[in-house]
């Protein structure tokens, strides 16, 4: 009885992502069929797209990378109870610290990126404490003070991109990091660097912090109740500031590595990262702000990016694309707004109790 | 200052300018005060901009009626305030993850549209001419509608007893509903009226300044309207004011030769103010006492 009530426990929300999953997937079938594909034909060559050989599925897991990151930033505020939609700006600040640390302070191997990634922590941790400090302290709600803050953290490093970090020789961009700077591919001839095992790292370090310190129980504790926490003897204030810390930190990782592992510089219109951000939200909440559930919804998201690219190459004909791209956004959107439904189990079920 | 400033400061596009880039900022704005005076947040509003260009300009194009454009605008903007408001008022669903999923679908749903009907991933044509909103003596009509929009908000807000039961809903749920008030369909008419008012927003784009309908269309005006709303201390009269501030500061850029004063600077200014003022550094602010609180009862 009580091994049947634990795995109920887990079951639910892994039906209820699922549910949301499927009707994502449904919705965007209905709108490829409208564009005149077949949704079977399209999901099964999506798959194979992503996961068909070896090179495609390690493909897929390098573009997990930055989905696992941005997730982790938005579960870590989540987990106390506040809506980070700040990883998007965030990140831009590790892009910043990649490319002006990696293409103008020349460092020995390791230390080089090191550094870099010690500045990205510092810069997007910090970028996300102001927000959080502006909630606690002068009672800012995070979802006003994120939105005002992306749009600043964007026209900053786009700034400093176009003025400071610039390429002069092609001026749309800032100037490539140095090699010594680089995250190297480990598996030759696909995208995988080694930034995929360090965002696995940086989950399972997430993890260990929720669940198995002191801080992450008071993160934890603040999320569920914060009056509770307060009389349990818990720093509300200090606690909600260093998850915003965090939180910070891992989107800042995220544009850090795509730099350091994938472009190695970046365009000055940031396009190369952008939205990344927001697509960590679907990922955490899919995965259900847990890390390990990240892991695995990062890669399914993942797996919509690469795998409706390979549609979109194998119904490109004579110089007009394909299937457009942005069908992922589609599926993705829907997804959210399914996920967004409390108790979206509960809710099928009563009308399968209404209708016998 | 640079007498080139000077002499742009002057002249007149510049503030018939600020004239069109406030309505598409404010509509929205307007909107988004009534749905958060009532409780509820959607920060959809970028993705009903969206919405309700794309579905205005798709009819104007294939009919040329701007009778039934405008129709379509206003119903892609009812049909999402909806969706929102079945979530998020009466199954108590989380308010801001319905309206990040409507800006992802919004964005994804315009590009494929734009490619499936015009083989583009870019703009659509120019819809015919009879589509388009005419000109009222130089001024467009919808600068007209903002203006009267915003006043008549403000009337109803401040003045009838349906604003005062709908302030009720927003600050106190508990005791309006045991006053008899019905807060879920207050909440649910205030959600709808608003997605209305940022599809208007999305329809002045598409048939009157753009008069097509391009990928980033929206281009961040609903997260401008999300702060104006705060800068505007959630009083539709305020929304106006802050509109025309804002509006004149992208006018300002637009009409700013480049390399005077970094675009970066200026385009950050709306974001910085609202930050400082929601902040409490320049004067108080007061947040409806339930917004973003799904209500239910016990």
């Amino acid at each position: 009885m009580k091994i049947s009530a634990n795995l109920e426990n887990y079951l639910k929300p892994v039906m209820e992502s699922a549910i949301s999953l499927l009707a994502g997937f449904l919705a965007g079938g209905i709108i490829i069929w409208i564009a005149g594909f077949n949704p079977i034909l399209f999901y099964e060559a999506l798959i194979a797209g992503a996961f068909g050989d070896l090179y495609s599925t390690l493909n897929t897991l390098s573009y997990s990378t930055p989905l696992i990151l941005t997730a982790l930033s938005f579960a870590i505020a989540a987990r106390a109870s506040l809506f980070n939609i700040g990883a998007e700006g965030q990140m831009y600040f590790g892009v910043l610290a990649a490319v002006a640390i990696g293409a103008f302070i020349p460092l020995p191997p390791v230390l080089h990126q090191l550094s870099i990634m010690a500045l990205a922590i510092l810069l997007g941790g910090i970028w996300g404490a102001v927000a959080g400090w502006l909630r606690v302290s002068r009672g800012v709600n995070e979802v006003v003070s994120t939105i005002m803050m992306n749009f600043l953290a964007l026209y900053l490093v786009n700034y400093l991109a176009t003025y400071v970090f610039y390429d002069p020789l092609q001026a749309y961009k800032t100037k490539s990091i140095l090699s010594s700077a680089e995250l190297p591919i480990i598996v030759p001839g696909t995208d995988l660097s080694l930034a995929f095992p360090l965002s696995i790292i940086t989950a399972l370090i997430f993890y260990l912090l929720l669940w198995r310190t002191p801080l992450g129980y008071e993160i934890r504790a603040v999320g569920l109740n914060p009056s509770a926490a307060k009389y349990g003897g818990i720093d509300v204030r200090r606690t909600m500031v260093v998850s915003m810390f965090l939180s910070g930190a891992a989107a800042a990782l995220a544009g850090a590595f795509e730099v350091m592992g994938r472009f190695y510089y970046t365009d000055t219109g940031l396009s190369i990262v952008k939205n990344m951000g927001f697509d960590g939200i679907a990922v955490s909440l899919v995965g259900r702000n847990h890390p390990i559930g990240i892991i695995l919804s990062s890669i399914f998201f993942a797996m919509l990016k690469t795998g409706i690219q390979a549609v979109q190459r194998s119904t490109s004909v004579g110089g007009r694309t394909g299937v457009p791209l942005e069908l992922g956004l589609v599926v993705q959107g829907i997804i959210i707004i399914f996920v967004s439904i409390p108790e979206i189990l509960r809710l099928i079920q009563g009308i399968r109790r209404r209708e016998v | 200052m640079d007498a080139g400033i000077l002499s742009i400061l002057l002249q007149a596009p510049l503030y018939l300018g600020t004239l069109r880039l406030m309505v598409p900022i404010t509509l929205p704005a307007i909107g988004e005060i009534i749905t958060e005076r009532s409780g509820v947040v959607n920060i959809g509003l970028e993705g009903i901009i969206m919405l309700g260009a794309l579905a205005s300009v798709y009819v104007g194009y294939f009919t040329g009626s701007l009778a039934l454009a405008l129709l379509a605008g206003i119903l892609a903007g009812a049909c999402v305030g909806i969706l929102h408001g079945i979530i998020s008022v009466y199954l108590g669903g989380d308010q801001i993850i319905v309206g990040v999923g409507v800006n992802v679908f919004a964005y994804g749903l315009g590009v494929i549209t734009l490619y499936l009907t015009w083989g583009t991933f870019a703009n659509s044509p120019l819809i015919p001419d009879s589509a388009r909103v005419p000109d009222f003596y130089g001024i467009s009509p919808f600068v007209i509608l903002t203006l009267i929009s915003g006043v008549a908000a403000w009337y109803l807000l401040e003045r009838t007893s349906i604003g005062l039961r709908l302030k009720a809903v927003g600050e106190n749920p508990k005791a309006a509903d045991s006053a008899g008030i019905n807060v879920f369909r207050i909440r649910f008419i205030a959600t709808v009226v608003g997605a209305i008012f940022a599809a208007l927003g999305g329809t002045f784009l598409g048939l009157d300044w753009l008069a097509s309908y391009t990928r980033d269309i929206s281009a961040g005006r609903g997260f401008i309207a999300l702060a104006m709303v705060v800068f505007s201390k959630w009083n539709p009269v305020l929304a106006i004011l802050s509109g025309l501030l804002f509006g004149f500061f992208f006018a300002l850029s637009l009409a700013i030769p480049s390399g005077i004063i970094p675009d970066q600077l200026v385009w950050s200014l709306p974001y910085a103010a609202t930050l400082l003022v929601a902040a409490g550094f320049f004067t108080k602010t007061r947040v409806p006492a339930a917004l973003g609180r799904p209500y239910k009862r016990e």
